[in-house]
């Protein structure tokens, strides 16, 4: 599964990772492979990558939004 | 002809200016460098959010007028006119100067005749030349370009959409330098709020998505946060033509000056050979009195 963390200054992330716990606005949740499509906004919080490697990346990110599709997961933070 | 010593200030002076153009030149390049980096860096941003907003739009129609979506009879307008702070850049805010008196004598006369729309400068120069040919300027904000961030835009948007959304403005519009490229600089005029949907988008059916919490919710959120990117994008590509207009009107300067230069080396050079000559006539005239 792919992810991108984009802010509209720079980006942030980008590679193949294995699952992202993101802070959504209806409670916290996880993207895994093969998700169903998904779009859902995100509130203040942590947001967890766990990559290919089984290593473990935390950041903080402030507020914004998520779509997955087809094991595409793109992530529009305001800030990070 | 003018004397030798004057010919020699001349030709110091120009130098002078010759090194200035040539150094503010130079550092314009270095900030459009930088400014297109900025352009390049967000619009990976603009374009993901314009794309899950399209995703989006087959669902708004069964949403009703957002706020910042709704079409009112226009009564009182709001300009953001998007100069600079600095001059010495070619045509760069008489542009933008001449496009707004264009709009406001055209498309909002009757508008301006009776006093309902205003001017908000962001950048000196173009409140300076607004007021000076006799258009008032309600609001300004200068400091946005000492430190371009999303925060600070984030921030000036925020103030724009409040004052759409509570009715102090029916329809707010950008005025502003369009970066092409380091020597072409289009100016437009952009409607900012009501935000116009695009209707093509409203045919594709969208894949079966999973909203949360829910459609209304990720629209009504989403709205504001593409103005805000919507606003920002402007603010860089205004900020990148800055640079290009005074880069190449740096640029013509250096060219100028070093003609000039060498127009002034040629006199100055003339100017001495004449001396020498009626000093040699002079001696050997005073030789040739002695002798006879």
């Amino acid at each position: 599964m792919y992810l991108e963390i984009i802010t509209p200054e720079k980006k942030v992330y980008e590679g193949e990772i294995k699952l992202v716990k993101l802070p959504g606005s209806a409670g916290s949740f996880e993207i895994l492979e093969n998700h169903a499509p998904i779009v859902s906004t995100l509130d203040t919080g942590e947001l967890k990558i766990v990559d290919t490697n089984d290593e473990t990346t935390i950041y903080q990110i402030k507020g914004g939004v998520v779509e997955a599709r087809q094991n595409k997961v793109v992530v529009l933070a305001e800030s990070v | 002809m003018a004397s030798l010593k004057e010919i020699r200030t001349r030709i110091s002076t120009v130098t002078t200016t010759r090194q200035v153009t040539s150094a503010m030149k130079m550092v314009s390049a270095a900030k459009l460098k930088k400014a297109q980096d900025a352009i390049m860096q967000i619009r990976p941003y603009a374009d993901k959010l314009h794309e899950i907003l399209a995703d989006l739009t087959p669902a708004l129609n069964n949403i009703e007028d957002s706020i910042y979506t709704n079409q009112r009879v226009p009564e009182k307008v709001l300009l953001v006119v998007i100069s600079s702070n600095r001059g010495l850049c070619g045509s760069f805010n008489s542009n933008i100067v001449k496009q707004t008196i264009r709009l406001i004598k055209t498309k909002y006369f009757k508008l301006y005749k009776a006093g309902k729309l205003d001017c908000l400068a962001i950048g000196k120069q173009g409140e300076k030349q607004l007021k000076s040919r006799k258009i008032s300027v309600s609001e300004s904000n200068h400091e946005i370009f000492d430190q371009l961030n999303f925060e600070n835009v984030n921030q000036l948007a925020q103030e724009l959409m409040t004052s759409f959304s509570s009715g102090q403005y029916d329809r707010i519009e950008l005025v502003y330098n369009q970066f092409k490229n380091a020597a072409v600089q289009i100016c437009v005029s952009e409607q900012f709020l009501p935000v116009e949907m695009d209707e093509k988008a409203m045919d594709n059916t969208p894949p079966d998505f999973i909203y949360e919490p829910s459609q209304e919710h990720i629209v009504t959120e989403l709205i504001p946060r593409s103005l805000k990117i919507q606003l920002f994008k402007t603010l860089l590509d205004s900020n990148a033509a800055e640079h290009g207009a005074r880069m190449t009107a740096m640029h013509q300067a250096t060219d100028n000056a070093s003609e000039l230069l060498d127009e002034l080396r040629l006199h100055y050079n003339q100017a001495r050979q004449t001396a020498i000559t009626n000093e040699i006539l002079e001696i050997t005239g005073g030789a040739e009195a002695l002798n006879s």
